[in-house]
C-alpha cells in the first residue's frame, strides 16, 4: 500500500494509524512564521469509530490502508453473524455484530447497504440513506389529525424504534431517513 | 473584499506617511535566499546569455531593506509579496502580502507602543478592539502549561504532553528545546491569545531568537516580538542584530542544519553581511501578514476568502 506524506492528507483518506484503518476527517496546517510546521489532523479510527485529534510533523507520512466501501445486499442474519452479498459478482461476506453496529435496527432481507471492506474483511455496515419498513407495533391511530406534531412511538419489523405522526397506523410501510432515524412519509405499497 | 483591501493599503500608507517614515521597494527577485531551516523558498531560472543562473523569490523583504538602512535610508516601510514554499492551509497561501517596516532608534518598547497604534487605526471602525496586552514569552508560557520555557526539562516537558493526550509530542520532539516550544506554543499556548484584542508576545527564548539580538540583561531570551489577535499569528518582529560576525555565524549555522536535514541549499546574502559591516543603525522592525489581518477584520475562516485568487485559482 502506498503511503502518503502529511500534504496529502485530504478528508476521506483512508491510512493506517497505530495498526488501525482511520479516516482523515480534518487536516489543519499549522506553522509558526519562525518555527516548525505540523499539521493538526482529526482522523475516525474506522473499527472503534471514535474521532481523536493526532498532530504530526509536516511531511511525516502515514501508510495507506486497503479500505474500501462495496455496494452489496443483505441476506440474513444466522444468530450469530449477518450475511451479505455483492450482487455483481455473488460474492458474499459475513459479518459479526460489531461490524454492523448501529446499522442492524434498518437492516431488512434484500435491502441494499454499503459494507466498508478492510483488507477484504468487513469493517463496518452502513445501510441506505432511506429505508422503507413497515410498522408492526403503535397506538391506534388518531383519524383526522394530520398536523404531525406530537407523534408517537412506532416499532418498525427490524426493531428500530421511530417517532411517527399521530394519523400513522400499525402495518403501514414507511420511510425512515437512517441518519437521523426520523420519519419521513408513508409509502404506498 | 477588494475596497477592503485597497482601504486597509490606504490606512497603513496614510499612518506611515503621517510619521514621515519613507514607502520603499526592493527587488523581489534576488541572488541570495534566506536562510532559515523552517522556510523553502521558490527558485527561479534566469537567462541571461551566455549565463543561466538560479534566482530566488523572497520569503520577505528583510534583507533588502536592512542594506537600505546600512544606506542611511532612515525609517522605512514596504508593502511587499513574499513567497514561502510548500505552505498552504487555512492561514497560509505559498504567496501572501507582508507589511515589514524599520524603525531607526526604536527599542523594542518603542515598536510595541507603535504596533498597538498601527492596529487601533486599522481596526477602528471595524469590531473594536480591546486595549492591547503584552506579555513576555516566559509568563504566558508558563500560565498556560505550568512549564518553563526557558529551561529545557524533557521530563516535565513529556509529563506535561502525556497529561494532555499528545504522546506523539514525544515521538516529533524527541530532546530539541526549541522543537518542543513550537509544539506546546502553537497548540496549547497560541488559540488563547489576544481574544479581541491585540496580544503581544516578547522575550522568546534565546533557542528562538532567529535574527533578533540577545537581550542585554538577560542572555536566556531574545529581543523578538510576536502579534496575536484572536489566536491568529499577525507578525513578528525584532530588535535588530546589527552585528555582522553575529549575523555571519547564524547564517552559517542555519545553513548546517539545512544540510542536515536534507532541505535544498541556501545562498546567504553576503550583500546583507557587507551592509551590516559597513554598519547599519539600532533599529526595531517588524512584519504583519496583510491577509490574515483582513481575514480578522472581516471576519474570514480562510486565508483563501480574503484573496482574490488563492493558489489553486492563481
Amino acid at each position: 500500500m502506498a503511503s502518503y506524506s502529511t500534504n496529502e492528507f485530504k478528508a476521506g483518506l483512508k491510512v493506517m494509524l497505530d495498526n488501525d484503518p482511520c479516516a482523515i476527517i480534518e487536516n489543519e496546517f499549522v506553522k509558526p512564521g519562525k518555527g516548525q510546521a505540523f499539521n493538526r489532523v482529526k482522523i475516525r479510527n474506522l473499527k472503534t469509530g471514535r474521532v481523536i485529534e493526532r498532530t504530526f510533523k509536516s511531511g511525516d507520512s502515514l501508510e495507506g490502508a486497503d479500505v474500501v466501501d462495496v455496494a452489496m445486499q443483505y441476506l440474513y442474519n444466522d444468530g450469530e453473524f449477518r450475511h451479505f452479498m455483492v450482487p455483481d459478482t455473488f460474492e458474499q461476506y459475513q459479518c459479526d455484530e460489531k461490524a454492523v453496529g448501529d446499522a442492524s435496527k434498518w437492516l431488512k432481507d434484500q435491502d441494499s447497504c454499503t459494507v466498508t471492506l478492510w483488507n477484504d474483511a468487513p469493517l463496518s455496515v452502513s445501510p441506505a440513506n432511506f429505508v422503507e419498513l413497515s410498522i408492526v407495533e403503535t397506538d391506534p391511530g388518531v383519524r383526522g389529525d394530520t398536523s404531525g406534531g406530537g407523534g408517537k412511538p412506532a416499532t418498525l419489523e427490524t426493531g428500530a424504534v421511530v417517532r411517527v405522526p399521530l394519523f400513522v397506523q400499525q402495518g403501514e410501510l414507511i420511510k425512515v431517513d437512517t441518519r437521523t432515524g426520523e420519519y419521513i412519509s408513508r409509502v404506498k405499497e | 473584499m477588494m475596497r477592503l483591501r485597497a482601504q486597509l493599503l490606504a490606512d497603513i500608507r496614510q499612518f506611515f506617511s503621517s510619521r514621515a517614515v519613507l514607502e520603499v521597494e526592493t527587488p523581489v527577485l534576488s541572488h541570495s535566499s534566506g536562510t532559515d531551516p523552517q522556510l523553502d523558498f521558490f527558485t527561479t531560472d534566469y537567462c541571461s546569455p551566455p549565463l543561466e543562473e538560479g534566482l530566488f523569490l523572497q520569503t520577505s523583504p528583510e534583507f533588502a531593506m536592512k542594506r537600505l538602512l546600512a544606506a542611511g535610508s532612515g525609517s522605512i516601510y514596504q508593502i511587499a509579496k513574499a513567497f514561502r514554499n510548500g505552505e498552504s492551509g487555512r492561514f497560509h497561501n505559498p504567496e501572501f502580502t507582508l507589511l515589514e517596516w524599520y524603525r531607526v532608534g526604536f527599542t523594542l518598547p518603542q515598536l510595541m507602543d507603535e504596533i498597538a497604534e498601527l492596529m487601533a487605526v486599522l481596526f477602528s471602525g471595524h469590531s473594536a478592539l480591546s486595549p492591547a496586552e503584552r506579555f513576555s514569552y516566559q509568563d504566558i508560557f508558563q500560565r498556560h502549561t505550568g512549564l518553563n520555557p526557558l529551561e529545557f526539562s524533557y521530563k516535565s516537558y513529556c509529563d506535561f504532553a502525556q497529561n494532555n493526550h499528545a504522546v506523539e509530542a514525544m515521538d516529533i520532539c524527541g530532546y530539541d528545546h526549541s522543537l518542543w516550544l513550537d509544539f506546546i506554543f502553537t497548540h496549547y499556548v497560541q488559540p488563547y491569545l489576544g481574544e479581541n484584542s491585540v496580544c503581544m508576545v516578547y522575550g522568546y527564548p534565546a533557542c528562538q531568537s532567529s535574527l533578533a539580538r540577545i537581550n542585554e540583561r538577560n542572555s536566556q531570551v531574545s529581543d523578538r516580538v510576536e502579534v496575536f489577535i484572536s489566536g491568529i499569528e499577525l507578525g513578528n518582529g525584532y530588535y535588530e542584530l546589527t552585528d555582522a560576525k553575529e549575523q555571519n555565524r547564524r547564517f552559517d549555522s542555519e545553513k548546517a542544519i539545512r544540510q542536515q536535514r536534507n532541505r535544498p541549499v541556501a545562498v546567504k546574502d553576503k550583500h546583507l553581511i557587507g551592509a551590516l559591516e559597513a554598519g547599519i543603525p539600532e533599529c526595531s522592525g517588524m512584519a504583519i501578514g496583510l491577509d490574515r489581518l483582513l481575514m480578522l477584520l472581516t471576519n474570514s475562516s480562510t486565508i483563501n476568502d480574503v484573496l482574490n485568487f488563492p493558489i489553486s485559482r492563481a
